[in-house]
């Protein structure tokens, strides 16, 4: 009795998320000219128009940019902080990782809100650059939360032996940490892809004028009207921010596996 | 010129001192063994040694060129650990091929070295593994592989054995012992079991609390006790209270009560040079339990009385009281293990027997 109103209650509670979700999807393909029930045939045409919006795909491009560029800079950066963090007695070790982790816990909006006061401090004006640091100082706790916790599951006495064999600390680094490490780059990279594609509060503070991410693209053209485009979009992102992790994942694992010790 | 030498070496951790001043040769192929219990400061000795560790002071010299600068990859020294450490993403032919890498090997040559080296330690089938299909004792053989296939000055190994279960150690510790003779690298070995160390090291060091407290040959360091440490920490040993009465060329003479007068060779008792109070020092295994009442044969005998039996099989460990003296004896079982409660006659000789001075100098 108890156990059926548990599994009633779930699915009700999965639904309530995920049918929104499926609602968008499905309307992406109706052939209606407007965006909502009742459905009037399967078609693709929005993708076309969608294909065909150069304000859309000029998004779509810079929205791509911005995330492989944040992927690869704060995986860099994460990585050089975790090893720093895990094999090196620093001082002060426990609050720099407080600190590189706080953005996670600090609300976007003040986060955004600060970087913008103190860019006009400093008398520096909008660019891509400042809109690809933002994206990085909150992917970066990501990384290095992932990254430090398959860090400090290699052996240091794994880098030892290798030492010990004649490899320099930096041959070590690149023979044995690293490839080990893989797996957790990968997954920070993946994390910090994905948020960054999907950010709306910072990027439209951050953003300089005339550059649209997707997020904000789809934001203003909300604005005017819903066109069945946006569902079309939708649905792209959707296949782009769950598979791409979900491709990740299954690599990563397999890696994992590979190498596990 | 001996292969590794340490000379007053002392390593600090803040105010901690891990190892107190302390100089060490150590021979050209010999198989030289840093015994103590956790925390004595072998492990930090040998990490020294390796590189892993600056000394506060002294000077390391490895085949006469002091290393003290010389960073770890530039040693040449194998490494071995207790958690095997091999490379879990390469296979066990890549493992082994690893330090090749690093040195003018070329490929053919590398290839034969490895498979050399995987014939030594009778795995040669496996290069093609990785180290997570294999069992405990054969990655211990795949990191032994490794670290002498590039021809080592010195082989440095921390507790190799300890991480593998009881008989596989045994038949790892033979076969350790049989691969160093073989090749003749000079090897120095850490552990904490003095089993271990008695079977195989041509000199043993044994260490307490950063001080090295003797240095010698196993049966020396077994059977001649430099301190009451050492008497403890090789085997069960009963630690009396005596007094010697005189010392002559030949022995020295120790009384203790309730016991009969003892003659004990001076090379058993280097340290006493004359008379005063002692420690004497046997072996529980050197006492020999004997039905009460049973004819003495030469030997010296004392009255006892069983107090506990702690029995292991084909031996057997027996708490005693002996007057006012609480001993400990193992026997090996012939029929049945005596009873607690029993009265025994315990029988030791004379040169079983060794003295150390009554207050141990450190």
């Amino acid at each position: 009795m108890g156990w059926r109103l548990i599994r009633t209650y779930t699915i009700l509670v999965y639904l309530f998320m995920f049918l929104p979700i499926a609602v968008v999807v499905l309307l992406s393909f109706n052939a209606n000219q407007f965006g909502s029930f009742p459905m009037t045939g399967l078609s693709t045409r929005w993708f076309e128009t969608l294909w065909q919006n150069e304000a859309i795909m000029r998004a779509f491009r810079t929205s791509i940019t911005l995330g492989l560029m944040t992927a690869v800079v704060s995986t860099v950066l994460g990585v050089l902080a975790s090893l720093a963090l895990v094999r090196y007695a620093i001082p002060g070790r426990n609050l720099i990782t407080t600190l590189l982790i706080a953005p996670i816990l600090v609300p976007e909006v003040v986060l955004a809100v600060a970087l913008l006061l103190f860019l006009n401090f400093l008398n520096i004006g909008k660019s891509f650059t400042l809109l690809l640091m933002g994206h990085v100082i909150f992917t970066l706790p990501f990384v290095i939360l992932v990254v430090q916790a398959r860090l400090v599951s290699i052996r240091r006495d794994v880098e030892e032996a290798a030492m010990s064999l004649g490899a320099s600390p930096r041959q070590t680094f690149f023979s044995i940490t690293l490839p080990l490490l893989m797996p957790a780059v990968a997954a920070g990279g993946l994390f910090a892809f994905t948020i960054s594609f999907d950010d709306i509060t910072g990027t439209l503070f951050w953003k300089p004028g005339g550059i649209e991410t997707v997020p904000t693209q789809i934001f203003s053209m909300l604005r005017n009207s819903i066109s069945p485009e946006i569902n079309a979009l939708g649905t792209v992102i959707i296949v782009l921010t769950v598979g791409l992790p979900l491709i990740g994942a299954a690599v990563a694992r397999k890696l994992a596996t590979k190498s596990a010790g | 010129m001996s292969a590794v030498s340490l000379t007053d070496i002392v390593k600090r951790f803040g105010d901690f001192t891990a190892v107190h001043k302390m100089s060490l040769d150590i021979a050209e192929g010999s198989f030289v063994t840093l015994l103590g219990p956790s925390g004595c400061g072998k492990t930090t000795t040998l990490r020294m040694i390796a590189g892993l560790l600056d000394p506060s002071e002294g000077e390391i010299a490895i085949k006469g060129k002091r290393v003290n600068d010389v960073p770890i990859h530039k040693r040449n020294l194998g490494l071995v650990f207790q958690n095997y450490a091999l490379f879990p993403h390469k296979t066990v032919a890549d493992n082994v091929a690893f330090g090749l890498n690093y040195r003018n090997v070329g490929k053919d040559d590398a290839r034969k070295k490895v498979a050399a080296a995987l014939d030594l330690v009778q795995l040669p089938d496996l290069g093609g593994r990785y180290p997570k299909e294999l069992s405990g004792g054969q990655q211990q053989r795949i990191a032994l592989a490794r670290a002498i296939v590039i021809e080592p000055d010195v082989l440095l190994l921390d507790e190799p054995l300890s991480a593998l279960d009881a008989n596989l150690r045994e038949d790892m510790r033979v076969e350790l012992k049989r691969i160093q003779q073989r090749i003749g690298v000079t090897t120095v070995f850490v552990t904490h079991d003095q089993t271990e160390a008695l079977a195989m090291s041509d000199q043993i060091i044994v260490m307490s609390k950063g001080r090295v407290e003797q240095v010698g040959a196993p049966e020396e360091v077994y059977n001649t006790p430099a301190s009451e440490f050492v008497a403890q920490f090789l085997g069960a040993s009963n630690l009396l209270s005596a007094q010697c009465t005189g010392v002559s060329d030949g022995e020295i003479s120790v009384e203790v009560s309730g016991f009969p007068k003892l003659s004990i060779p001076r090379e058993r008792a280097p340290k006493i040079t004359s008379a005063g109070p002692v420690r004497l020092v046997i072996r529980a295994e050197k006492l020999h339990l004997r039905p009460a009442g049973s004819s003495v044969d030469n030997g010296l005998s004392v009255d006892a009385t069983v107090e506990n039996v702690d029995y292991q099989g084909q031996s057997a460990r027996y708490f005693l009281r002996a007057g006012e003296h609480q001993m400990q004896a193992v026997n090996m079982i012939e029929d049945h293990p005596f009873a607690t409660g029993e009265k025994v006659s315990l029988r030791l000789r004379n040169r079983d027997c060794a003295a150390l001075p009554a207050v141990s100098e450190s």
